[in-house]
């Protein structure tokens, strides 16, 4: 059972992958809240198209609906790629609605925005599983790495044979420590940046180039 | 005679933490929804679940959906789940991976979100505060 189902599943990924090279990539980005997704994305989005996705925030779980950006090229090195841009919601294994109470809102706008994480964690993860070609992973590089939803991600994200690029944002800050994203995660490429300010860039569509063209 | 379900042995659990213990052998009998159901019927009662050999990636990907569908205000608020890193197992032939024996093999401690705190992980430890409801 598990050799018939695993060698159907592989032939079907590489058929898949031969005769859909040309169409574009959906590319998830994925990570803990607060990572500053969102702000990659519409970094992505703005320098390649000039459009954002959806709103930055430091209110946890601001991102609360898969939000897709279809159609950006991406030019390196003489060469175009073509990704679709998947925002997810940060994933966690816990919402309480009193965490959005700390941030001036209202207990049923809070509750009503605790319903709403709850269910884009859920669509994030059904996104992970069904719909996705490849991974952004997205960390906090002032913030420890070895958790347990980061560790169970990676693991989901492997499991499923997808590329994924590791990165280690908000560089900009004094206290980012990008070895200890690299150390965490030492199979896969880290590349730093800070999406904010748009520090290195360059070397983010290399990557992506390289591992989503 | 049937076989006992965790909840069977739970009398006086308002007084102290109930912990469930489930064997590999257990749970290699159980389909992945039932596994998910056995872990949440068993932490939304409060229990800490400590499973011997883990879930697979995919089923900890269904475990954090199903979860987030059950979350509501002021009842549940989500799970605590901490295990070992999933390390490629030393002792697994490329005939295992080709077969679907893929290991999963971590020990995995899994309790209501509000009960269970991690004071400490790394690769050989996990470190955790359980306190009552």
């Amino acid at each position: 059972m598990g050799l018939l189902t695993n060698l159907k599943d592989s032939v079907s990924r590489v058929t898949d992958r031969l005769f859909a090279s040309d169409d574009p990539k959906r590319i998830g980005i994925y990570g803990p809240p607060n990572a500053g997704k969102t702000t990659l994305a519409n970094r992505i989005a703005r320098d390649w198209t000039g459009d954002a996705i959806g709103p930055e925030s430091h209110v946890p779980h601001e991102t609360r609906r898969a939000r897709r950006k279809e159609g950006v090229d991406i030019e390196r090195n003489g060469r175009s790629v073509t990704i679709d841009i998947v925002d997810t919601p940060g994933v966690a294994t816990k919402v309480d609605y009193k965490e959005f109470l700390d941030h001036d809102i209202e207990k049923d706008d809070a509750i009503r925005r605790s319903r709403e994480a709850t269910e884009g964690v859920a669509e994030a993860m059904h996104w992970l599983r069904e719909d996705v070609d490849g991974v952004i992973y997205v960390l906090d590089s002032t913030t420890d790495p070895f958790t347990q939803v980061n560790t169970m991600l990676i693991g989901i994200i492997e499991s499923r044979d997808l590329p994924v690029l590791i990165f280690a944002n908000k560089i900009d800050l004094d206290e980012a420590d990008i070895k200890r994203v690299a150390d965490a995660f030492p199979q896969h490429e880290t590349v730093p940046l800070s999406a904010l300010e748009g520090d290195n860039m360059d070397e983010v569509y290399d990557k992506i180039a390289e591992y989503f063209g | 005679m049937p076989e006992a379900t965790p909840s069977d042995s739970t009398t006086e659990s308002q007084n102290g933490v109930q912990i469930d213990l489930i064997s590999g052998s257990r749970m290699e009998g159980l389909r992945s929804m039932e596994k998910i159901r056995l872990i949440l019927d068993g932490v939304r009662d409060g229990n800490i679940v400590i499973l011997e050999e883990g879930l697979s990636p995919d089923e900890e990907s269904k475990l954090i959906e199903v979860t987030m569908t059950e979350i509501s205000p002021d009842d549940f608020t989500g799970i605590e789940i901490e295990s070992y890193p999933h390390e490629e197992a030393a002792d697994q032939s490329f005939l295992d991976r080709l077969m679907g024996r893929e290991s999963t093999k971590k020990l995995t401690v899994i309790g209501p979100a509000n009960q269970i705190e991690t004071l400490h992980k790394d690769d050989q430890l996990i470190s955790a505060l359980v306190s009552r409801k």
